[in-house]
């Protein structure tokens, strides 16, 4: 028999402009571990929940430099080092002809830098997540914008977190629990 | 519809425009609009159309197992013309996948919102197109079992491929413009399996959909990751699409060979790319959009402005046409100059012609208003565009047939083998295409969404507190 563990309590809104206010607040009150759940990202909702820049970037930054040294590494290594052939008379190194494989190669693993990057940042694939026991939730995809807050912030307190996002403007509020074995 | 306001006006109250989704719709409206089409199964239309591109894509298999038993002999291909339609097709296909990325990415970093209705479909045709392109590379020699030569692996003989060839530029251009356009597919489609998911009814399907969607649940701190792997993403697809076709135009402007060696290729190859690309999505959208009724969402303003793109890039086009020939004059080179006068009124005249008629004068139209807005017109012009362009690759290739040595001169006819291979390529791609539309949401429903008014959080601004706020939600219940 599973126990039920309380997971943190989950805040219905109706527009993007209600969550909008209701995360301000949230961030002024120095909650840590919330979230908002939009079913698209809703415009500045990021600087309204104070999160700090994405580290996307750098990971396709590397991507990018990795792959550019992969295609000039393996350009001239198998050009030069393994199977040198004179070629229309150019040199075995013939960089410019090099330039596109190289580009090419820069640009596919940049792109896998993107979204492998993207989905580890975001610890995706994650199929089983406490939130998805709530049958409301299944709004975020669709027309509903949410909060939820979880129990293992030092602020939360179940009966004082509820009636606060009541006041922000929450048209239903209720628990998420979480199944421990 | 409960988050609009009935004070709704036929402007977009923050850009000042005409709203970019008509009959001012709700999330759910945008929703249930475009999930409809995988969520139901009676359209007659689609199975009809469904069974036509099945008995093609068999054709095509049937046109390949042949090619593989006979050898490549079964084509028209002769000396000098050693390259037909293999490579007119794949050059066809190829330019056809560049307008998804056009509208996924450049117009996604001009910030051009209007691309969030036809951006899905218009990158899995890219998908689909770039599929059908790689096929020809893969059987054009015949033999399918030195299709590893291409690929720089240690093999039995020792060798390595030649990286100063255009045609291994474009082994890795090719392979990595379908996985990143797959990817930025994919990565739209994420938020999108996550409604599929969350809205299915039967266990198969959250389970399918559930895989795909990778547990997203929406998740700001996710989105936030999300849109700068987005944009990075478009950012590194708008220089990697000009790539490509330039790369694919190196296969022609490398070789010495008359009308081909010119420096005006490659910009030439990635405006009629993007003219042939958008004159497809013209093609797919308008049925689409009418048996699917989404016509509210792809509406005329999208095709008008894709018929704008035409415009522009049909007479880049039939600059480049020009230039050519001012080229080949200004060279004072007879060859050069030879080539050009016999494309145009030599043996192949009629395709030259088909091709001048179908790229430079059909865009022309496009000047006008009416005809830009005119759905029907729209879908017959597109399909002369799509035969235009795919006659330029026919007449650039076949300047093959009268080279250097008049002694090998000879005639290019295509046979049977070649006709039911050209036709059973768009057997494959209507056959993917027509299972995308049934299975997977056309429209990117959360870029739609964002793009409506009152997705700004900043909609309907009264300047009001938080409480009033809440008071507020407690009186509208």
């Amino acid at each position: 028999m599973a126990d039920k563990k309380n997971w943190g309590v989950l805040a219905e809104f109706d527009t993007p402009k209600d969550i909008y206010h209701a995360c301000e607040s949230i961030r002024d009150e120095g909650f840590k571990h919330w979230d908002a759940h939009t079913p698209f990202p809703v415009h500045g909702l990021e600087s309204a929940m104070g999160l700090r820049p994405s580290k996307v970037p750098w990971i396709v930054a590397a991507g990018a430099l990795f792959g550019a040294t992969a295609g000039i590494t393996l350009q001239w290594w198998s050009m030069v080092v393994e199977y040198p052939a004179i070629i229309a008379g150019k040199p075995f190194f013939s960089w410019p002809a090099f330039v596109p494989v190289t580009f090419e190669l820069s640009v596919l693993f940049a792109a896998f830098g993107a979204v492998f990057g993207m989905l580890g940042v975001n610890k995706l694939p994650t199929f089983n997540h406490p939130l998805f026991t709530s049958e409301r939730f299944k709004g975020h995809s669709d027309d509903k914008f949410y909060v939820s807050i979880e129990s293992r912030d030092p602020l939360f307190d179940q009966r004082k977190t509820k009636k606060m996002l009541k006041q922000l403007g929450a048209v239903h509020v209720e628990d998420v629990v979480e199944e421990e074995d | 519809m409960a988050t609009v306001p009935p004070t709704f006006d036929a402007l977009d109250p923050l850009a000042g425009r005409a709203p970019l989704i008509l009959d001012n719709p709700s999330f759910k409206d945008i929703t249930d609009a475009v999930i409809a089409p995988t969520e139901r199964g009676d359209y007659r239309a689609w199975w009809m159309g469904f069974l036509v591109a099945v008995f093609f894509l068999g054709v095509l298999l049937v046109s390949i197992a042949w090619l593989f038993w006979e050898g490549t002999g079964v084509w028209g291909i002769n000396n000098p013309v050693g390259w037909g339609w293999a490579i007119v097709n794949f050059v066809f296909w190829v330019g056809i996948g560049h307008a998804g990325t056009l509208i996924s990415a450049v117009l996604f970093l001009f910030r051009q919102k209007w691309r969030t209705s036809i951006n899905r479909f218009a990158e899995a045709m890219t998908i689909f197109a770039v599929i059908c392109a790689l096929v020809f590379p893969g059987i054009h020699v015949g033999r399918v079992w030195a299709v590893y030569w291409m690929f720089p692996v240690p093999n039995q003989m020792g060798t390595w491929p030649n990286f100063m060839s255009p045609l291994l530029w474009d082994v890795f251009a090719v392979s990595t413009y379908f996985t990143v356009s797959l990817l930025f597919w994919y990565v739209g489609l994420i938020p999108d399996f996550a409604t599929l998911r969350d809205r299915a009814k039967t266990k198969a399907r959250r389970l399918a959909y559930g895989i795909f969607a990778l547990g997203w649940r929406g998740s700001m701190r996710h989105w936030l990751n999300y849109e700068k792997a987005y944009l990075l993403l478009a950012a590194i697809a708008t220089p990697l699409v000009l790539s490509v076709h330039s790369v694919v135009s190196f296969d022609f402007a490398v070789a010495t060979l008359p009308g081909w060696h010119t420096t005006i290729f490659p910009p030439y190859f990635v405006a009629g790319a993007i003219f042939s690309g958008f004159a497809m999505v013209l093609t797919l959208a308008i049925p689409a959009r009418k048996i699917f009724k989404l016509e509210h969402i792809i509406h005329e303003k999208h095709l008008e402005n894709m018929a704008k793109v035409i415009l522009l890039t049909g007479s880049l086009v039939g600059y480049a046409y020009a230039m050519e020939f001012f080229v080949a004059w200004y060279s004072g080179n007879p060859y050069e100059q030879f080539t050009f006068v016999n494309r145009a009124f030599g043996d192949y005249a009629w395709a030259y012609w088909i091709m001048v008629s179908c790229n430079v004068i059909t865009p022309q139209f496009f000047w006008f208003k009416k005809l830009r807005r005119n759905v029907s017109v729209l879908f017959i012009l597109s399909i002369f565009v799509n035969i235009g362009m795919w006659f330029e690759r026919f007449v650039i290739t076949m300047s093959l047939h009268a080279d250097f040595l008049p002694s090998s001169w000879d005639y290019f006819k295509p046979t049977f083998w070649d006709i039911s291979t050209l036709l059973g390529s768009f057997g494959l791609f209507f056959t993917f295409f027509l299972l995308f539309v049934r299975w997977i949401p056309m429209v990117a429903i959360a870029e739609v969404k964002a793009v409506l008014p009152q997705a700004s959080p900043h909609y309907d601004d009264s300047h009001t507190t938080t409480s009033d706020k809440a008071q507020e939600a407690v009186a509208h219940g």
